[in-house]
C-alpha cells in the first residue's frame, strides 16, 4: 500500500511507488481528503490535496481512483452551487453544518431526486458520441439534454420507457464495435482539464447582448468570445460581471467565484434568487450556476474550480446552449498556480509565477468558442475574466498575459472609480476586436447607421481626450467656441451614455435599440448646437438653458418601452436652441 | 505519557528540525522544554519521512541541539473557549497574561478555524452607526463586514478606531450582547496603553477580549494572534449569539512576521519578498468576518494597516484591498491641515453599503446624497489641478464654486471632534446643506424630485 511520506502545506510526497499516473484523482489518508497528482520521478510522487492537511500524519494510506480529476454531468447542476471540485455546497452544510469539515464525500447530484425523463432514441438507433439520447426539464428555463459519453458509440439494444427517473437509474444500453454492453444514466463524468470535443468552430458574428452601453456599443463583445476586465481593488470588477452575469442573453450563465469573498457569493444567491430574467420571465437562478471557492478555502481547490467551471459549460455548450462564463478572478487562480509552483520549488519566472503561466492562462481562453457540437446543435462558450492586477499596475505578469490571449480588453479605471462612474470601464485605453466581426449584425438587426454613429461617438470622445491635454494646461474658459461645445457634448456622452446605473429600473439594462437611438439624440443635439453656434448662440447659453443635462436624463426620463418618446426629445431640443437665437 | 524526544538536529533562527520521528501529523503543537525548566511552545510545519520541522513561537534562543527535551502534544493548536474570556488579557499566543489565572475551558477549538461555507453565510445588512460622518453617510460599516483603515506612520488612526468602537457601541440597537476583540500584533506597548485606557474610559472594558503581542515580543507569536483573537470571536458570535467587533492592529507587522518566517523556511519570494501565498494567508484572516444563518451574532473586522511610506500598493494594502469589502484611507495631506478624522474621501469605498442603505435602513436620500457627495468632491480634484497651474483667480465662476466646496466638505463634513458623534439625519442634512452650495445643475446624480425637496439656495450662508 502507498503511504504519506511528506507533508509541506498542500502538497503532499508519496515514496518509492509507480502506480500513480499523472493527474488522476487520489485519496490521502485516513480522512480521504482528496488530491490530485502533480508530479510524478522514479523515486518520489506529488500530490496536492485540496482540502486542509492539519491532521495528517506519514504513514496513512494514499490510494489512487485510477481516473484523472472530472467532473460528473447531468441533471441538476442548474441552481446549484458547487464549490471548487464539484461539492454541492448545500448538501455540505446539511453535513457538517455552516463550517467546512475535510474530508466529507457527497454526491454530486441529488441520488433521489427523479426527472420527467423523455427517450429521444429507439432501439436499433446508432448512437455516436455527444448525441442526444434523452431529454428532461432541469429548470423552469433549461431543458436538460442527457448526451452520449463523447468516447463512446453503439447501436441502442435497449430503451426505458419515458417516465420518472433519478440520476443513477439505467435509461438505455448500448452495443459497441466490440460487442461490449455500456449502461446510460442520465450522468456521465469528464476529466476537468481535458477539453470536450465538438465538430467544428464556426466563424464569430453574433454579440453577446449585455444591455450595457458601454460593452454593447463601444466596446461589444461577441458568443464564444473572450473578455478580460482588469481592475484594481474597488473599481467594480465584481459589480461588472454581476450586471453582465444578471442581463446578458446567454442561455445559462457558470458564474466562478475564485478565491473571491464569501459575502460575494451570498449576495448573488440571494440577489439572483430575487431577481427575474426579462427574457423568460423567471428567476434568473434558473439559468445560473455558482462555483464558489471563496479565498478562505483551500487554494488546489481554487485552482480546479476554473476547469470545474468551463467542463460544466462546455457540457451545456454540446447541448446546443449559448454560455457565458464569469471568472472572478483570473488572478487568484493564477496565484495559486504560483502557490503550487513555489511549494514544488520550480524555478520561478516573473515575480514568482510559474514558466507555464502564459500557456495554462491560454489554454483556458482558447475553451470558449463558437461551435458546431455532435449533438447537432450549435452552442457557444463566451468567457469573461476579471483580472485583480497587483498594486492597481497593469504591467504585472497575469495582466499582461491575458492581454495577449482575450480580444476584448475592458480595463477598469480607478479615476472614474473614484468619481462613482460605473461601469468604470476605460473608453480610450479599452478595446474589442470583435468589433468589426460584428458590424454586420448591428447593421441588419439594430440600425444601418448604428456602426457609423458608434464611430461618431468614439471621434467626440477621442477629440476630448486631446482637449483635455489643453484644458489641464491653461483652462476650459480660453477654448474656442467651437471646441467649447465639444467638450460639452463629450460630458453628455459621459455621464448620459456611457455611465449606467445599475440600481435604476430603466438603466439597469438597456435594448439595443434604445441604446442607438440614445447616441442618435446625443448626435442630433450636437449638430444642431453646431448650428446655433454658427448662428451666434454661445455654449454657456445653452448650458444655462439645462438642455445638456435633459439630454443627460434621458437615461431615466425616457423608459424602455417608449421609444416614441426620444421625438419628444428631439423636438424639444429644437426649439430651445431656437429660442436661444440672439434677435 | 507522550513519547519525548531528546536534543534537535539543527536550529535556523524561528525553525528546528528533529530527525526520526514517528507519528507526528501536521500541524501538530509541540512543547519543547528546556533545562532550565521554562517551556516553549511549537508547531509543526513540514514533514518528510521521520524528518520534522517545528516553528518555535517563542523564538530559539538558548535553544541548542542538547538541552531539549521535545513532546508531541496530539493536537492542533487550539484556543480554551468559555464565556469567562471577557475582561481577559492574552499573550499572541493565547495564554493568559494577567494573572487571573487559567481559563476554565467550556471547550477548545483549532484556531485555524474552517472556511465558512458560502451558503451558510447570510449576507450582511445592518448598517452600524459610527456617528462619523464621513464613514456614516460615504462608506457605511456594515455589520459582519470587514473593512480596514489604511493608515501610514503617525497618522489618527488608533484614535479613528477607538471613536468607531466607543460611539459604535452605544447606538441604538447595539443592545447587551456587544463584545469587542482586541488584537495587538507587533504595536508599541504605548498603543496598546492607549487602547486599554479608552477602553476603560468608555466603560467597555469587561467586554474586551484583548490579546497582546506587543513589538518587542516574539515574531512567531505573531502570527497566531489574529487567529486566536479569531477563534475566541467566532466562538462569542456563532455560539453565545453576541456582536463582536474584532480589532486588528497592525496587519503589516503580521504581514513582515510571515515574510521572516517563510524566508527562515527558505521558500521562494514573490514581491517585496513576501511568500507567494500572503493573500491567501491574509484571506484565511478577514475571511473569518460575517454572519452565519444558525446564529444571531456577527464578526465585524476593522484591521488597520500602515502602508509603509504611505504607499497603497505596497502588496499589505493591496492584497488587502482585494480581501475585504472596502476601506478606509487616511490621507497626510488632510492630517496635516488639522482635519481630524482625516479620511481620504476618494479612495475610500464600503463595498456592502449599498445594501444596508436608503429606505428601511438610513434614509431613502442616502444613496444619492453619497453618489452627488463622491462625484462633486471628483471634481474638486480636478478644480485644485487645475488651479495650481493657472492660479485660482483665473478659474471659471463654476470651478470657483466647486473650489470653495471642497474646503467647505472637508472642514464641516469629513472634519469633527473625536468625542461628536452624529446621527445619521445630521450627517445627511449636513451633505445637502453643502450640496447646495454648488450650482443646482451641476448636481446630476440626483432627480430633480429630490433636489426641490433638498436643496435649499441660502445653505451658504450656514457656513459663513
Amino acid at each position: 500500500m502507498n503511504t504519506v511520506y511528506g507533508i509541506n502545506g498542500p502538497v503532499v510526497k508519496v515514496k518509492d511507488t509507480k502506480d500513480f499516473s499523472m493527474m488522476e484523482k487520489v485519496f490521502v489518508g485516513n480522512k480521504r481528503l482528496i488530491g490530485e497528482v502533480i508530479s510524478i520521478t522514479s523515486d518520489e510522487t506529488t500530490i496536492q490535496v485540496y482540502e486542509s492537511t492539519t491532521g495528517l500524519k506519514p504513514g496513512e494510506p494514499v490510494i489512487g481512483s485510477k481516473a484523472p480529476m472530472s467532473v460528473v454531468l447531468g441533471p441538476g447542476i442548474i441552481s446549484n452551487i458547487f464549490d471548487g471540485i464539484e461539492r454541492p455546497l448545500r448538501s455540505l452544510e446539511t453535513l457538517t453544518g455552516a463550517f467546512i469539515a475535510e474530508g466529507t464525500t457527497v454526491a454530486v447530484l441529488e441520488t433521489d431526486r427523479k426527472w420527467n425523463v423523455t427517450l429521444t432514441v429507439k432501439q436499433g438507433d446508432y448512437l455516436t458520441g455527444g448525441q442526444i439520447y434523452a431529454t428532461c426539464p432541469e429548470t423552469e428555463v433549461v431543458e436538460h439534454r442527457c448526451l452520449l459519453h463523447p468516447d463512446l458509440k453503439g447501436e441502442v439494444i435497449k430503451v426505458s420507457p419515458d417516465g420518472e427517473y433519478t440520476v443513477n437509474d439505467v435509461i438505455c444500453v448500448i452495443k459497441d464495435s466490440l460487442g461490449e454492453e455500456h449502461e446510460l444514466t442520465l450522468k456521465h463524468e469528464w476529466p476537468i482539464k481535458q477539453p470536450r470535443p465538438f465538430v467544428s468552430r464556426r466563424p464569430i458574428n453574433t454579440p453577446l447582448i449585455t444591455g450595457q452601453r458601454v460593452i454593447d456599443t463601444i466596446l461589444p463583445i461577441a458568443k464564444g468570445g473572450t473578455a478580460a476586465i482588469p481592475g484594481g481593488f474597488g473599481t467594480g470588477k465584481t459589480m461588472t460581471q454581476h450586471q453582465l452575469a444578471k442581463w446578458c442573453d446567454a442561455d445559462i450563465i457558470v458564474y466562478i467565484g475564485c478565491g473571491e469573498r464569501g459575502n460575494e457569493m451570498t449576495q448573488v444567491l440571494e440577489e439572483f434568487s430575487g431577481l427575474i430574467d426579462p427574457r423568460t420571465n423567471k428567476p434568473l437562478t434558473a439559468r445560473t450556476v455558482l462555483i464558489a471557492n471563496t479565498s478562505n478555502m483551500p487554494v488546489a481547490a481554487r485552482e480546479a474550480s476554473i476547469y470545474t467551471g468551463i467542463t460544466l459549460a462546455e457540457y451545456y455548450r454540446d447541448m446546443g446552449y449559448h454560455i457565458a462564463i464569469m471568472a472572478d478572478s483570473t488572478s487568484r487562480w493564477a496565484e495559486a498556480l504560483r502557490e503550487i509552483s513555489g511549494r514544488l520549488e520550480e524555478m520561478p519566472a516573473e515575480e514568482g509565477f510559474p514558466a507555464y503561466l502564459p500557456s495554462r492562462l491560454s489554454e483556458f481562453y482558447e475553451r470558449a468558442g463558437y461551435v458546431d457540437t455532435f449533438s447537432g446543435n450549435a452552442g457557444s462558450v463566451t468567457i469573461i475574466g476579471a483580472v485583480s492586477p497587483q498594486g492597481s499596475d497593469f504591467s504585472e505578469p497575469v495582466t499582461q498575459n491575458t492581454k495577449r490571449f482575450v480580444r476584448c480588453f475592458w480595463e477598469l479605471d480607478k479615476s472614474l472609480a473614484y468619481a462613482r462612474h460605473y461601469p468604470a470601464i476605460n473608453w480610450n485605453d479599452s478595446y474589442s476586436e470583435y468589433a468589426d466581426d460584428l458590424a454586420e449584425y448591428y447593421i441588419d438587426n439594430v440600425n444601418m447607421d448604428f456602426m457609423k454613429y458608434r464611430q461618431q461617438i468614439s471621434n467626440i470622445l477621442h477629440e476630448e481626450s486631446k482637449l483635455m491635454e489643453i484644458v489641464k494646461l491653461i483652462g476650459s474658459d480660453v477654448l474656442p467656441e467651437d471646441q467649447k461645445l465639444v467638450m460639452e457634448i463629450a460630458a453628455v456622452v459621459r455621464t448620459g451614455f456611457l455611465q449606467q446605473n445599475a440600481y435604476h429600473k430603466d438603466d439597469t439594462y438597456v435594448p439595443l435599440d434604445k441604446q442607438f437611438r440614445m447616441m442618435n439624440s446625443i448626435l442630433f443635439l450636437y449638430s444642431q448646437c453646431k448650428f446655433a453656434l454658427s448662428e451666434g448662440v454661445m455654449v454657456s447659453d445653452i448650458t444655462k438653458s439645462g438642455l445638456f443635462d435633459r439630454v443627460i436624463k434621458m437615461k431615466y426620463d425616457i423608459p424602455n418601452d417608449k421609444p416614441e418618446m426620444f421625438h419628444t426629445l428631439e423636438a424639444e431640443i429644437e426649439t430651445t436652441l431656437k429660442g436661444l437665437k440672439p434677435e | 505519557m507522550a513519547l519525548q524526544y531528546v536534543g534537535l538536529n539543527e536550529i535556523n533562527g524561528p525553525l528546528v528540525v528533529l530527525d526520526n520521528v514517528t507519528n507526528a501529523f501536521y500541524d501538530e503543537v509541540v512543547e519543547i522544554r528546556l533545562e532550565n525548566g521554562t517551556s516553549r511552545m511549537g508547531r509543526v510545519v513540514e514533514i518528510t519521512g521521520r524528518r520534522v520541522v517545528l516553528q518555535v513561537f517563542e523564538g530559539t534562543k538558548g535553544l541548542s541541539l542538547e538541552n531539549t527535551r521535545t513532546r508531541f502534544t496530539g493536537h492542533p493548536m487550539e484556543m480554551p473557549l468559555s464565556g469567562d474570556l471577557l475582561g481577559r488579557v492574552f499573550s499572541g499566543a493565547g495564554k493568559p497574561i494577567d494573572a487571573l489565572g487559567e481559563i476554565y475551558a467550556e471547550k477548545s477549538a483549532d484556531i485555524n478555524g474552517k472556511p465558512l461555507n458560502p451558503v451558510s453565510r447570510e449576507y450582511p445588512r445592518n448598517y452600524i452607526r459610527t456617528g462619523i460622518s464621513a464613514i456614516d453617510a460615504l462608506m457605511t460599516l456594515i455589520r459582519g463586514q470587514k473593512l480596514p483603515i489604511f493608515s501610514g506612520s503617525g497618522l489618527s488612526h488608533n484614535k479613528l478606531a477607538v471613536q468607531i468602537v466607543r460611539q459604535a457601541q452605544i447606538s441604538e440597537d447595539s443592545g447587551e450582547d456587544f463584545a469587542i476583540v482586541f488584537a495587538a500584533m507587533g504595536v508599541k506597548n504605548d498603543v496598546a496603553d492607549y487602547f486599554r485606557k479608552s477602553f476603560e474610559e468608555s466603560g467597555v472594558l469587561q467586554k474586551v477580549v484583548m490579546f497582546l503581542n506587543l513589538s518587542n515580543d516574539p515574531i512567531i507569536e505573531r502570527i497566531l494572534t489574529p487567529r486566536c483573537a479569531l477563534t475566541v470571536a467566532e466562538y462569542l458570535a456563532y455560539e453565545k449569539n453576541m456582536h463582536i467587533l474584532v480589532i486588528l492592529t497592525d496587519m503589516t507587522s503580521y504581514a513582515e512576521a510571515v515574510r521572516e518566517f517563510s524566508s527562515s523556511k527558505g521558500e521562494i519570494p514573490g514581491r517585496k519578498g513576501f511568500p507567494g501565498y500572503l493573500y491567501s494567508d491574509l484571506a484565511s484572516i478577514y475571511e473569518r468576518a460575517g454572519i452565519i444563518n444558525t446564529a444571531k451574532g456577527s464578526v465585524t473586522q476593522i484591521p488597520i494597516l500602515t502602508m509603509p511610506n504611505d504607499d497603497i500598493t505596497h502588496p499589505v494594502p493591496d492584497l488587502t484591498g482585494y480581501i475585504t469589502e472596502g476601506q478606509i484611507v487616511l490621507d497626510r495631506n488632510l492630517d496635516q491641515t488639522g482635519v481630524y478624522p482625516s479620511i481620504s474621501i476618494l479612495p475610500s469605498l464600503s463595498r456592502l453599503m449599498k445594501d444596508g442603505i436608503g429606505e428601511g435602513y438610513t434614509r431613502i436620500d442616502h444613496n444619492d446624497v453619497s453618489n452627488q457627495l463622491f462625484a462633486s468632491y471628483a471634481k474638486v480634484q480636478d478644480a485644485r489641478a487645475l488651479a495650481q497651474v493657472i492660479g485660482e483667480d483665473e478659474l471659471s465662476p463654476t470651478d470657483k464654486a466647486f473650489m470653495k466646496f471642497g474646503l467647505l466638505f472637508e472642514q464641516h463634513f469629513v472634519a469633527q471632534r473625536p468625542d461628536e458623534n452624529r446621527t445619521i439625519e445630521e450627517t445627511l442634512d449636513l451633505g445637502w446643506s453643502l450640496l447646495s452650495t454648488l450650482p443646482r445643475e451641476s448636481l446630476d446624480r440626483v432627480n430633480e424630485q429630490m433636489l426641490n425637496e433638498h436643496y435649499d439656495e441660502n445653505a451658504a450662508e450656514k457656513f459663513s
